[in-house]
């Protein structure tokens, strides 16, 4: 396309918009569809782009946490929570190694047992949070040693359950990833018919403008700038609403567990504005496949 | 200007048009006459390309019109003006917007046309008239508005399909009068009529020669009719 033809298409050319008749009702189905499927669209987005993330975190903060269990009678508990720090502490790739107090013990057990329950009686074992650096250490190596030092130890890496949440996630992630295409591709879908629609009700007006002379370019333009226009108008509408869905979700936290980090963040704001531009350059694609075919087959 | 070499056109059901010849000169002024359904509107329609003929070959401004593809074959309609029988407007448009719409298309700039599609609109008599739309003309107004869209490109031919279809007499003279003015401004012009009153009215004014479709053939018309 030429910079001229261009440069007609987004400015617009008033007079040759008029040469087609205003089509109230396709128009406003044009608008409704793009701008539900952009509404979408920003949720899909949102899913993947939180999924994707739910995935990283928990695939890095999983896999450097790991936790001691101290399972020992109560006069060697302190004992052997002792030697296990120490060898934790000499371990390579171990960030930090804490053993936890007893409220917080109770604290991680309250769910189940609810408050009155008095813990302090029952033989717990003794836990102890191990955070990897970056490098990470050698869990089976690390495995070996409490083995033989502190024969109470059970050291749980996480892995078991680690991997299901993740895989969970970015099959999620592919999920949301797919319904964006599948969007996408209803959307151009759509416009096809209703372009179709608008070349078929205006068979008449079509053979007048080639009559007197107008190349399958001039009418096509016609076409394309309009519905083009209305898909970029009704996809803008459609992901302002979206995005303040998404917005007046509740925040993150840790109460709500996975399902209240469904938003965006930072940068990721600005992604969402990416789907009004990309739903008229469907629209434009669309109805030019659907004119150029449209007009091909008029004599 | 336009030539037919021994076109033929079939329309699947059977034979319309037999080896017809002819050709238009320019500065020319036919009539072309026959019975109804003898196959008129299908020959102009030959003549300015929206048929493509059976047999033989078609020439306009000696370009095969076969070979054109769709963008030629737009500029070549820019270079004749048509006026069909039902005439054919855009009905959502004032009719001064429908006379100047093959400017519009063809990307003139509408602003330095202003005076010439006032005076057009004055020449066929629809000053008045307009900003009137297409479907609140009389049969009358309708043809004047069509010649004048036809004319706004200043093409070189004219073809006209039953420009006084239904129109009463006065306005048929009128019509004509304005398609003899335009032969004497040195375009080429030809009429396709049942009308013989209006074939023999013209010849009054103007060199014209009559084309006659009989049998699926074209024959020269005597001077006696």
């Amino acid at each position: 396309m030429t910079e001229g033809r261009l440069r007609k298409l987004v400015l617009g050319d008033t007079q040759a918009d008029r040469v087609v008749p205003p089509s109230g009702f396709t128009a406003q189905l044009t608008l409704f569809v793009s701008g539900a499927m952009a509404f979408l669209a920003v949720f899909a987005l949102a899913l993947s782009m939180a999924s994707g993330r739910l995935a990283d975190q928990w695939a890095s903060e999983l896999a450097r946490a790991a936790t001691l269990r101290i399972n020992a009678p109560a006069e060697q508990r302190a004992a052997q929570t002792e030697a296990a720090l120490e060898i934790l502490r000499q371990t390579p790739g171990v960030a930090a190694a804490r053993a936890l107090t007893g409220e917080e013990q109770a604290a991680l057990l309250a769910p189940w047992f609810g408050s009155s329950v008095p813990l302090g009686d029952l033989p717990l074992p003794q836990l102890i949070e191990v955070t990897g650096d970056d490098a990470g250490y050698d869990a089976q190596g690390l495995r070996l040693r409490l083995q033989a030092e502190v024969p109470g130890a059970v050291l749980d890496d996480h892995t078991r359950w680690r991997e299901p949440l993740v895989d969970a996630a970015r099959a999620l992630r592919r999920l949301a990833w797919v319904s964006i295409l599948l969007i996408g591709g209803a959307t151009a879908a759509m416009i096809t018919l209703a372009a179709n629609a608008a070349l078929a009700a205006n068979a008449q007006v079509i053979e007048v403008l080639r009559l007197v002379g107008a190349l399958d370019s001039y009418i096509a333009q016609a076409f394309i700038r309009r519905f083009t226009l209305r898909a970029l108008t009704g996809a803008a509408a459609g992901v302002v609403l979206g995005m303040i869905g998404v917005w007046l979700m509740p925040e993150a936290s840790d109460e709500g567990g996975f399902l209240t980090g469904l938003g965006f963040q930072g940068w990721g704001w600005l992604v969402p504005l990416l789907i009004p531009p990309l739903g008229a350059l469907v629209a434009f694609a669309a109805t030019t496949r659907a004119a150029t075919k449209r007009l091909g087959e008029l004599s | 200007m336009i030539e037919l070499e021994n076109v033929g056109y079939n329309y699947g059901g059977g034979e319309l048009l037999n080896a017809v010849s002819v050709q238009l000169a320019p500065g020319s002024f036919h009539f072309l006459t026959g019975p109804s359904g003898a196959g008129k509107t299908t020959l102009l329609k030959l003549c300015y390309g929206a048929l493509n003929p059976t047999a033989g070959r078609v020439r306009a401004f000696n370009m095969d019109v076969l070979g054109l593809d769709r963008d030629q074959m737009a500029y070549l309609r820019r270079r004749v003006g048509v006026v069909h029988q039902d005439c054919r407007f855009l009905d959502h448009l004032p009719v001064i917007e429908n006379i100047a719409l093959p400017l519009l298309v063809s990307g003139r700039e509408l602003g330095h046309e202003e005076a010439n599609l006032r005076e057009l609109l004055n020449w066929v008599g629809l000053s008045e008239r307009a900003h009137a739309l297409p479907p609140e003309l009389s049969g009358g107004e309708r043809q004047r508005a069509a010649l004048a869209r036809s004319v706004i490109l200043s093409p070189d031919v004219i073809i006209a399909d039953e420009p006084t279809g239904n129109v009463d007499w006065e306005m048929s003279q009128r019509l004509l009068q304005l398609l003899v003015e335009l032969n004497r401004m040195g375009k080429t012009i030809l009429v396709a009529t049942h009308d013989l009153s209006l074939i023999r009215a013209a010849k009054n004014q103007v060199q014209a020669r009559v084309l006659r479709i009989s049998n699926r053939q074209l024959q020269l018309a005597g001077a006696d009719l």
